[in-house]
């Protein structure tokens, strides 16, 4: 962005909507738009409190778990999916619904099953990544040039080492792909579940927050929440950078 | 047990191959794939060892498929392939492929590829490194064995997968179409190392081909394949003397006669 001839520097813009925002704060228009200075304020006080800290904890264990889950059962799905043809007809439709529905729709009822807990955290962290890492997967191992698999065959490899040393290998860009996109789908889980169930996380200090009318700290945690999900999308997007650069030399 | 058959030679190797075993035979192979594709018919023919067979025949005649039977990678509906007299149905230790793409995993050194196929059976690093080492350095690839498949040319690559097919130390080598992906010098560079190689290793070589150039100048014997559904139509014993240099063998009359001859011999499957 350039202004006057000068060129600014990149986040210059958001400098702009704060000073918006202060102003429209000041103006005191809206009772939801407390001013940004205050806000800032109240961010500082917010991530050193130990509710802030216990709340951040726990999203982060539960997001952690709910990921590893749907790694390993997504590669796991994905690869049976695109190595058994029976699995494909009998599975691949519910796959691909589960990938496209609006999950938030099902956190409800994971809480009656699951529980007002830490539990339903996880689960719907599981269920948002879950499924697009299976169908990356899949599309990755159907994709494998056969002569690998034929060239492992002709060598004597065992059933384990096809899969361990040829197939999770070939298949590693689109897993990774898959993946990249499950950590951005997996935190949309864990806020949407930590908002639902209300009473554990980030969840229980919105609700606080809102009921209370603590504005200034309930966009001090709005901003906290974005900028979590911005960092997660930036470190995979900087993994993705070198997977990148190996599926390009893959062929 | 041993189902020997014994064949006359009548090539380079006439001492020590006056009377030869076959080292692989193959009885009544039928192949009809999905669809009634009958891609091989009542296919007999017997590899004799030592020596380096080639499989000649228009394009979807089946050769791949025979030589894929043969490797134990591909299933006949009917008939039976025979390694040193027994029968064999999955691929073995004594059987090595060489692949038409070169089937290389780009995710790991060249070092790794020649030893993938000893890692499969379980060597340990160090001893199956040892060994690949020795080969990457007889298929002329010293100083590469870091390199990933990506930074080398077609040519290299091939070399790549014979040393690993050389890496297992079969007694029987089976190429398809090896050269096919690699330009016109270095497949002339390949075609001399291979006969150097041969002198040096002294195993079975199985080789489909589409150039009958290729075959001629390589060959111990050619099995001509029809069109489809692929029968041995013709088996030719090339008697070259292969002591010269390759301009010399290239200009040889009886290279030019084979060749001559095979040619004849296709044309009936040319439209
Ligand atoms: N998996 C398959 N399913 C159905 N038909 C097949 C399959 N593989 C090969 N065929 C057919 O069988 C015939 C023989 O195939 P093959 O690949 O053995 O021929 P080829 O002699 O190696 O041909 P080329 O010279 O083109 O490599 C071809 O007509 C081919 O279309
Ligand atoms: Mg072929």
């Amino acid at each position: 962005m350039t202004l006057f001839g000068y060129r600014l520097p990149m986040m210059s813009s958001l400098v702009v909507w704060c000073l918006i925002w202060e102003i429209v704060g000041r103006l005191e228009l809206v009772l939801l738009f407390p001013p940004f200075s205050g806000v800032l304020a109240a961010l500082v006080e917010l991530v050193q409190s130990p509710k802030f800290l216990a709340a951040t904890w726990t999203t982060i264990t539960t997001f952690c778990i709910g990921m590893a889950l749907a790694i390993a059962c997504g590669v796991a799905l994905g690869v049976l999916m695109g190595r058994v043809r029976a699995a494909e007809n009998l599975l691949g439709m519910w796959v691909n619904v589960f990938a496209s529905a609006p999950l938030s729709a099902l956190v409800p009822v994971l809480m009656i099953l699951f529980g007002m807990g830490e539990k339903t955290i996880i689960v719907s962290v599981f269920l948002f990544a879950v499924w697009i890492i299976a169908l990356d997967t899949q599309a990755g191992v159907k994709h494998i040039t056969p002569s690998l698999i034929e060239m492992a065959r002709s060598f004597g490899a065992r059933r384990f080492d096809i899969y361990a040393k040829i197939i999770l290998w070939a298949a590693l860009p689109e897993i990774l792909a898959g993946i990249r996109l499950g950590f951005i789908r997996g935190v949309k889980g864990v806020v949407i579940g930590q908002l639902l169930v209300s009473i554990i996380g980030y969840g229980e200090l919105f609700e606080l927050y809102s009921r209370t009318f603590l504005m200034e700290e309930f966009w001090a945690l709005t901003i906290v929440l974005f900028a979590f999900a911005l960092l997660v999308a930036h470190l995979v997007g900087l993994l993705e950078k070198r997977v990148e650069y190996y599926a390009g030399v893959r062929q | 047990m041993v189902a020997v058959t014994k064949l006359r030679a009548a090539d380079r190797h006439g001492e020590h191959m006056a009377s030869l075993e076959s080292i692989i035979s193959v009885r009544g192979i039928n192949k009809v794939y999905p669809g009634q594709v009958h891609a091989l018919k009542d296919v007999d023919l017997d590899f004799p060892a030592g020596a380096l067979t080639t499989l000649l025949g228009p394009s979807g005649c089946g050769k791949t498929t025979l030589l894929k039977i043969i490797a134990g990678l591909l299933e006949p509906n009917t008939g039976d392939v025979l390694v040193k007299g027994r029968k064999v149905t999955a691929p073995g230790p004594e059987r090595a492929f060489v692949f038409q793409d070169f089937a290389l995993l780009p995710w790991a050194t060249v070092l790794r590829n020649v030893g993938f196929g000893l890692e499969l059976r379980g060597m340990a690093e160090t001893k199956r490194n040892e060994i690949a080492r020795r080969y990457i350095d007889q298929v002329g690839l010293s100083g590469f064995e870091d390199k990933y498949p990506h930074e080398l040319s077609g040519g290299m690559r091939q070399r790549v997968g014979l040393a690993r097919a050389l890496a297992v130390d079969a007694d029987v080598l089976l190429l398809d179409e090896p050269f096919s992906a690699v330009d016109e010098q270095n497949r002339r560079k390949f075609q001399e190392d291979l006969l150097r190689l041969r002198e040096i290793e002294r195993k079975t070589f199985i080789f489909v081909t589409h150039s009958i150039e290729e075959a001629v100048y390589l060959s111990d014997r050619i099995v001509l394949l029809s069109r489809r559904p692929g029968r041995v139509s013709q088996v030719i014993t090339p008697q070259i003397d292969r002591s010269g240099s390759p301009e010399e063998i290239r200009r040889d009359r009886a290279y030019l006669d084979t060749v001559e001859e095979i040619w004849q011999g296709l044309r009936q499957f040319v439209d």
